[in-house]
């Protein structure tokens, strides 16, 4: 291996906040698609029009998609025999700030007391990274790049228990009701139950990097899915809000075990451009990219 | 529903023939505001100062833009709408005391703003949340940044457009605001959802 780890990593993570904020994944174009020509409403079918023209031109110009870059979360599931993980935060911190001036990306991290723009994406706690140890040796990256719009409007409720499923139903449908125009449907939701607060939130955002056309592994959770999508598609919101047939074009969702006295539904919402990149590094330092094609 | 051609400065007269679902392309100045550059523009006004820019007839576009300096000029990559309801703190004393005619954005906004659109003489113009690259295609020039102590996104850029849309009249100078009209249509199909989800 000619590169060191942390170099490799700091190129990868260029490379994945580059790829997820021009491209769309193939399986979210497909979806658009697909609404723009079962859409009937007049003024969705316009929204959906833009939506794929809008996608179309930022990749002919390589321009991100929306100027709203996110905030940038990693997710890694990283081998437990592979080296030299300590070095990975700081070279996606690199990355991150490399992407913000190369891509660009709209500098999106701000102190919340002295209102400060660090100007660079980084800053407390930011890039936030999730860890997951596997086994293994091979290092796979994330990123979610998270629009502020979509992320106003992720609720978390402490339902009560005696409520259950059915509690959570109306739950997520009353989330959407109320997020209407808001996040820029059509939406993703990632719907997650149980765990904790933490936890719950935690869950319904990562479900938001399983593809659109991949089933729930469950098949009872699949039906679920089914149901709060064609639920959620009966509001009328549509394309923007401005009324149509689509108001998300999937939902996901994940649960864990909870506790006897709580009830944790956390419904996390992703804009149309629901943007994401993976990667997986070898020791040897060979990359695929397993969400895009690249040459 | 009609398509309209506005250049800027867009008469009090010319706003008020727009419809509701009518579709708009506007060429000329606007520029982009959001929280801050919103709430520095009112207290300036309040402490009798005037802000950077004369705004009467113009368009103010809800946008933080990625904006890229090339050999000392701005470059404007990327500028979708942001979420409008934020601005509904504001955007009545804004329309009230800087007679901005069209405000764009996304998602729509609320009473107060409405009222405001109905007394002085202003639209609602949504453009497709997210679709940034089309926004930037038809802007020309970057003409001047203020507030740029804001950050990148917050400051005010003042653009020169061509053809800049298409934007729904969302709401009217007559108190007609679309986002109602579907909200109204969410609530009364919202037994119908829990009946068939059985809750």
């Amino acid at each position: 291996m000619c590169l060191k780890i942390e170099t490799v990593v700091e190129n990868v993570g260029v490379k994945l906040l580059q790829l997820a904020v021009i491209k769309l994944p193939q399986d979210v174009k497909e979806a658009l698609q697909q609404a723009y020509h079962e859409e009937e409403s007049e003024a969705g079918k316009t929204q959906l029009q833009a939506i794929l023209k809008n996608i179309d031109l930022a990749e002919k110009t390589s321009t991100p998609i929306c100027q709203d870059t996110g905030v940038i979360i990693f997710y890694i599931k990283a081998g437990a025999q592979a080296k030299n993980l300590d070095k990975i935060e700081k070279a996606l911190q690199k990355a991150t700030i490399r992407a913000t001036k190369e891509v660009p990306l709209r500098p999106n991290a701000v102190n919340p007391f002295t209102q400060k723009n660090s100007g660079d994406n980084t800053g407390r706690y930011i890039p936030f990274i999730h860890w997951q140890i596997v086994p293994g040796n091979t290092i796979e990256i994330t990123v979610l790049p998270k629009g502020g719009g979509s992320e106003n409007v992720c609720i978390l409720g402490m339902i009560s228990p005696g409520e259950g499923v059915r509690g959570l139903k109306k739950f997520v449908v009353d989330a959407v009701m109320k997020a209407g125009a808001k996040p820029c449907p059509p939406n993703i939701l990632g719907v997650a139950v149980g765990g904790g607060a933490d936890i719950a939130m935690k869950l319904a955002k990562a479900t938001l990097l399983r593809p659109l056309n991949k089933p729930n592994p469950d098949p009872e959770l699949g039906k679920l899915e089914k149901e709060l999508y064609e639920a959620a598609n009966m509001t009328g919101i549509g394309p923007m809000g401005l009324g149509g047939k689509f108001t998300v074009l999937g939902v996901n969702v994940d649960y864990a075990h909870r506790h006897p006295a709580s009830y944790p539904v956390a419904v996390a919402f992703q804009c149309w451009a629901a943007r994401r990149a993976s990667a997986r590094i070898h020791p040897n330092g060979t990359v695929e990219y397993l969400t895009h094609k690249v040459v | 529903m009609a398509t309209y051609k506005l250049r800027t400065p867009i008469s009090e007269e010319d706003i008020r023939k727009l419809r509701v679902n009518d579709v708009i392309y506007i060429s000329g100045t606007m520029f982009t505001a959001r929280d801050q550059a919103h709430r520095r523009a009112l207290e300036l006004y309040k402490e009798g100062k005037s802000p950077p820019l004369e705004m009467e007839g113009l368009a103010v576009f809800h946008c933080g833009p990625i904006v890229r300096k090339e050999n000392d000029r701005w470059i404007i990559v990327a500028a979708g709408p942001t979420t409008s309801t934020r601005m509904e703190l504001f955007e009545d004393e804004f329309i009230k005391n800087f007679k901005v005619r069209v405000v764009i954005g996304k998602g729509g906004m609320g009473k107060k703003t409405t009222e405001a659109m109905k007394q002085y003489g202003a639209v609602y113009g949504a453009f497709t949340g997210g679709a940034a690259v089309l926004a930037a295609k038809a802007v020309k020039n970057v003409k001047s940044v203020e507030w740029f102590d804001l950050g990148m996104p917050e400051a005010m850029w003042i653009l020169e457009v061509e053809n800049f849309g298409p934007l729904t009249v969302a709401i009217d100078a007559h108190g007609n605001n679309l986002f109602e009209v579907v909200q109204r249509k969410v609530e009364e199909s919202k037994q119908k959802i829990y009946q068939k989800l059985g809750v």
